[in-house]
Order: C-alpha cells, then sequence, then structure tokens
C-alpha cells in the first residue's frame, strides 16, 4: 500500500513533514502522494473528528440515523433513490443495508426540529420512501476510531525501564 | 535502631552492583515535570490490545480467582505448545513440557536455580540484558561473559564464543533478537552456536522474546536447529509481542526431566503464575496475531527513522534486526556514553541509556528505545541532533 495512504490510515495526526520524515520521502513527493490520491479518487477529502461532548465542537449539533424503506426500481434498483436522498446537505452519509430496511442515513442538523423537519417534509415525501424510523444520537463513545472520555492514563509508563 | 543492618545482608547479594538503569532513573525521575522525551523505556508504548484485556476481566467476572496447576492452565500450555510449533517449529508436550511463568525472568531464574551448581560456569554474550549476570551470581555461578561487536551487528558470533569458553562452562544464556543491541543470529551463524554447543556440550537457555519483532529475514530458534531442543529450554512470554509488560507473564518449554527441575524450584517460590494473566494470555494466542503485525509495521517503521536520522546526525548505528532499539555509538562526539546520556537529557532533555549499563561491550553506546510515538521520535531525533552539534561544554 502508499505508505502515506498507510500513515494517514493509522489515524496518528502527522504533519506532511512528519510523513515525510517517517515514510523516508521528501516533503514534496509526499505532498505530489497526496495529490495523486485526491486525482484518483481515493482521497475525497479531509474532515476533523471533533469530540461532540465538548460543547465548543458540538455547536449545538443534533445526529440522528434513520432507517429508510423504499421501493426499488426496474433497472436501477435502489440506487437512483439512493443517490437522490444523498445529495441533501443534512445527509452526512448513506449506505443501502441487508435486512430489514433498505438504507441507513446519517443526518446532522443544528436542533432538534431542523432533522424532524428534514424527515418529515423532505425525506419521507419522497416518491418511492415507504417509511421512515429516525432514532436520535444521545452520546458518542467512539467515533471513526476515536474513544472519547475515557479516562484512560496515556502514558504511565516508567521513564527508564530494563 | 543500628545502623549497620547491613550485616543481615546475604555476602553475595551485597556484592551485587547495582544496576547501571537505577542510577541512570535517579537522574531522571530529577528531571521530572521537564518535557522529558523518554527512549530509556524498555517496553511497548502500546496497550495491551483491548480483546486481551476484556479477556481478563470476563475471567475476572467468571470469578476465576484461583491457583492454578503448578505448570499453569493446561488450555494455555495447549495454546504455547500450538503456538511454539507454528511459529518456531519445536514441538513441546504441553503436559510436561511447558511451565507457564512469571515473565522470562523467573523462566531464566528457575532455570539457573535448577541448573547450575556453585562454581558452574554459565556463559553470556554482551551486552545483554541487566538481569543475566546478577542472576547467575545469585546462585552462586561463575560469569563468563562473551564479547559482541558493532562490527558484527552485535550478532553472537562462535569465534567469539569458542576463545571465551573454559573447562567448567555448563550453560549458555542467548537472547536474541537482543537487549539492548537489537543484535540477532541469522541461521549459519545459529548453526555454528548449535555445534559448539553440542561439542561442548553446553545447555542452552535461550531467551527469545524480541522474536516476533524481527525486521528482516525470519527468525530461527536454536531450539529447532538439529540435536539442539534436547540440549535447549525455549523461554518465551508475552511481554514484548503482545505489549502485556505489567502482566508478568512468560513460559519455558524443553525436556521434560529439565522442565519438572525448574518445576519443582517453581512450586515451592511461587507456586502458579496468576490466573487472569493467564487467561488474557490465552485469547493473545488465539486471536491475538492481528495486534502483533500491526505493532511490528509500526517499530518497524519507526526503526527506520531512528536509525536513518542516528547516521544522518553522526552517531554510527547499525541497523537492529529485531526489537524495539537502536544501539548507537556516540564515540564519534568525544564524549563517553554517560557523559552523553547525562548531557542529552539536561540540555535537551531526551532520555537514552548509557550502553555500560548492559556491560562492558557496551562503552561506548547508548540505548535509545523506539518504542514511542513518531512525532515524539521525530522531536527527539532534532534534540539529539541539535545536542551533538553544539561544542561539548
Amino acid at each position: 500500500m502508499n505508505p502515506v495512504l498507510k500513515l494517514l490510515l493509522e489515524g496518528g495526526n502527522l504533519t506532511t513533514a512528519q510523513i515525510a520524515q517517517v515514510a523516508n520521502l521528501a516533503v514534496s513527493e509526499v505532498e505530489q502522494r497526496l495529490e495523486q490520491l485526491k486525482k484518483d479518487k481515493v482521497l475525497l477529502g479531509w474532515r476533523p473528528v471533533l469530540d461532540l461532548s465538548n460543547e465548543a465542537a458540538a455547536a449545538a449539533t443534533v445526529r440522528a440515523v434513520i432507517e429508510v424503506k423504499i421501493t426499488p426500481e426496474r433497472g436501477g434498483g435502489f440506487n437512483r433513490l439512493a443517490e437522490r436522498l444523498a445529495r441533501f446537505d443534512e445527509v452526512e452519509s448513506c449506505y443501502l443495508m441487508s435486512g430489514g430496511y433498505d438504507l441507513l442515513v446519517f443526518v446532522k442538523g443544528a436542533s432538534l426540529q431542523k432533522v424532524a423537519g428534514f424527515v418529515s417534509e423532505k425525506l419521507s415525501t419522497i416518491e418511492g420512501v415507504i417509511s421512515t424510523s429516525t432514532h436520535f444520537m444521545l452520546r458518542c463513545y467512539k467515533d471513526q476510531g476515536f474513544l472519547l472520555n475515557t479516562g484512560e492514563a496515556s502514558t504511565t509508563r516508567l521513564t527508564i525501564t530494563p | 535502631m543500628s545502623t549497620d543492618s547491613k550485616r543481615w545482608v546475604a555476602g553475595h547479594v551485597a556484592a551485587l552492583p547495582k544496576s547501571g538503569i537505577r542510577d541512570f532513573f535517579e537522574l531522571v525521575a530529577k528531571m521530572k515535570g521537564q518535557d522529558v522525551i523518554s527512549l530509556g523505556v524498555g517496553e511497548p508504548d502500546f496497550v495491551t490490545p483491548w480483546n486481551i484485556r476484556e479477556a481478563a476481566i470476563f475471567a475476572l467476572e467468571r470469578g476465576k480467582t484461583y491457583y492454578t496447576s503448578n505448570l499453569g492452565l493446561i488450555e494455555l500450555r495447549r495454546a504455547i505448545s500450538t503456538y511454539v510449533t507454528e511459529h518456531f517449529g519445536v514441538d513441546y508436550r504441553p503436559d510436561d513440557q511447558v511451565i507457564v511463568t512469571v515473565g522470562v525472568s523467573e523462566a531464566l531464574d528457575l532455570a539457573l536455580r535448577a541448573f547450575c551448581n556453585p562454581g558452574d560456569k554459565v556463559m553470556f554474550h554482551q551486552p545483554c540484558y541487566v538481569s543475566y549476570h546478577p542472576s547467575i551470581a545469585l546462585v552462586h555461578g561463575q560469569a563468563v561473559g562473551v564479547p559482541t561487536y558493532a562490527r558484527d551487528n552485535f550478532a553472537l558470533t562462535a569465534e567469539a564464543l569458542r576463545s571465551a569458553w573454559q573447562p567448567g562452562c555448563k550453560i549458555l544464556m542467548l537472547n536474541l533478537p537482543c537487549n539492548p543491541t537489537g543484535g540477532t543470529c541469522d541461521r549459519v551463524q545459529l548453526e555454528a552456536i548449535a555445534a559448539f554447543c553440542r561439542e561442548k556440550d553446553l545447555l542452552v537457555l535461550s531467551d527469545e522474546i524480541y522474536s516476533e519483532l524481527t525486521f528482516e529475514g525470519t527468525h530461527t530458534s536454536i531450539a529447532s536447529l538439529p540435536g539442539m531442543a534436547e540440549r535447549t529450554i525455549f523461554l518465551h512470554g508475552f511481554s514484548k509481542a503482545f505489549a502485556m509488560t505489567g502482566w508478568r507473564l512468560g513460559y519455558a518449554c524443553g525436556p521434560a526431566v529439565l522442565i519438572d527441575a525448574m518445576m519443582k524450584v517453581h512450586q515451592y517460590t511461587m507456586l502458579c503464575a496468576s490466573i487472569i494473566a493467564q487467561e488474557a494470555a490465552l485469547e493473545a494466542l488465539t486471536r491475538g496475531w492481528d495486534h502483533v503485525l500491526k505493532m511490528r509495521e509500526q517499530y518497524h517503521r519507526r526503526r527506520d527513522l531512528v536509525v536513518r536520522r542516528f547516521n544522518e546526525i553522526g552517531l554510527k548505528c547499525h541497523s537492529p534486526r529485531g526489537s524495539f532499539y537502536a544501539f548507537p555509538s556516540v564515540a564519534g562526539t568525544g564524549r563517553t556514553e554517560k557523559e552523553f546520556s547525562a548531557g542529552l537529557l539536561t540540555e535537551q532533555k531526551v532520555a537514552v541509556v548509557p550502553g555500560s549499563a548492559f556491560g562492558d561491550n557496551g562503552i561506548g553506546h547508548v540505548r535509545a528505545c523506539f518504542a514511542t510515538s513518531y512525532e515524539q521520535l521525530i522531536v527527539a531525533c532534532d534534540r539529539i541532533e541539535r545536542f551533538v552539534q553544539q561544542p561539548k561544554a
């Protein structure tokens, strides 16, 4: 695997210069590889992972997961509707699922009302959407591999050991 | 109270030198609260993988709080036997050829107590782990050091072994890959050592705690070579590969008669290793290998980074084939290893361990552990560079 991509996936927080040092590449080469990853549409962009229990970070964000049942179509199956739903700004992620419903949609909004409004006015009124079941997220314990508020001592190693 | 309580201390214990690491630890302790980056540790920076920790919690929940068999849980011994066969190519019967111990440290102590008569000579390569020499002294054995050199990447050679050998040598202690040098032996070198052991009828205590952290080539256990299993105690544990140092769990495998002798000492002194640690270790062997591979990959990258930077800075450093230690020479800086370590600590706040703490052949070197994050390693190397470049005070 591309060593730059590998280091990014490890979830550390290395700067381009640090990645260059660890991977033993020139900084320009790291930059070029990052550009290439973007060009190849492997790397789509950057998002910070925030601890939303922190008020400043949360900035009045409400998150919900919505199970959506839709009617598949001759020719395109679930794709056309799924892509249509996914285009809404409120939708952060959208997956086709196996099991009791078809789409799992992660949405966020500035308030409960806004998310509720999105579901009742936009999502459920789309032709082909049979039903929705909305679950509001109450608290986050782990996000994208980052544990929140574990209270785990990060370094209790002695400084010098044999 | 009388101040000469010293008179109660046994002579051979009073005569033991204080660990060189201890001196340095005290120096570092004085720097507390300052932004010291420590490359002085001898353990992984990873926390034990969660599934292993969870297995221990589960064991507690089920009330697993009692003694185990002296040899250790039979399920764990079976898992060890399978693991050793798969990874080292040696077969040991779980029933009577495997004993679970409190770290490899206990296993080494058991072996020395079980096999070394007072006055017997025990060979070990230097520089080496800090406990080897004292452990031999504690059983009234005579320590016979065998030098290893930077020019050989600190591999032990059969020639060095032959020239250090003297009549009365009974045991050879091996630690490959080696703490502190990261040196190890390839198969050809090991075969020459094995031939020498057979010729001189030496019993081998092979501490292979760093074997999973071999970055180039494959690790060969001396026990797997022809005619060696019957004269080798294979020592291994969970501390390094599975990031389980604080659990204190290791094991020894060998001929049934020898394991039985070690078990005798173990049953009277330790009774058994902690059952919680044993339960966790069982999980480590059954479902921990992916973690080992992930951690090894990171150590590998860190090693390449640190060794490259040390050589750029002018600290001549061989690339350790295994372990998580670099052992650069500081001779070119015009400082002794002690001056270098103390100066680096006070002036640039980076802790490394003077190589002389690991024996005379470590003079002129320092041990730098790279089991630390990339960010810290990068900063530490930059600081070391500044330290080396400024004129000696």
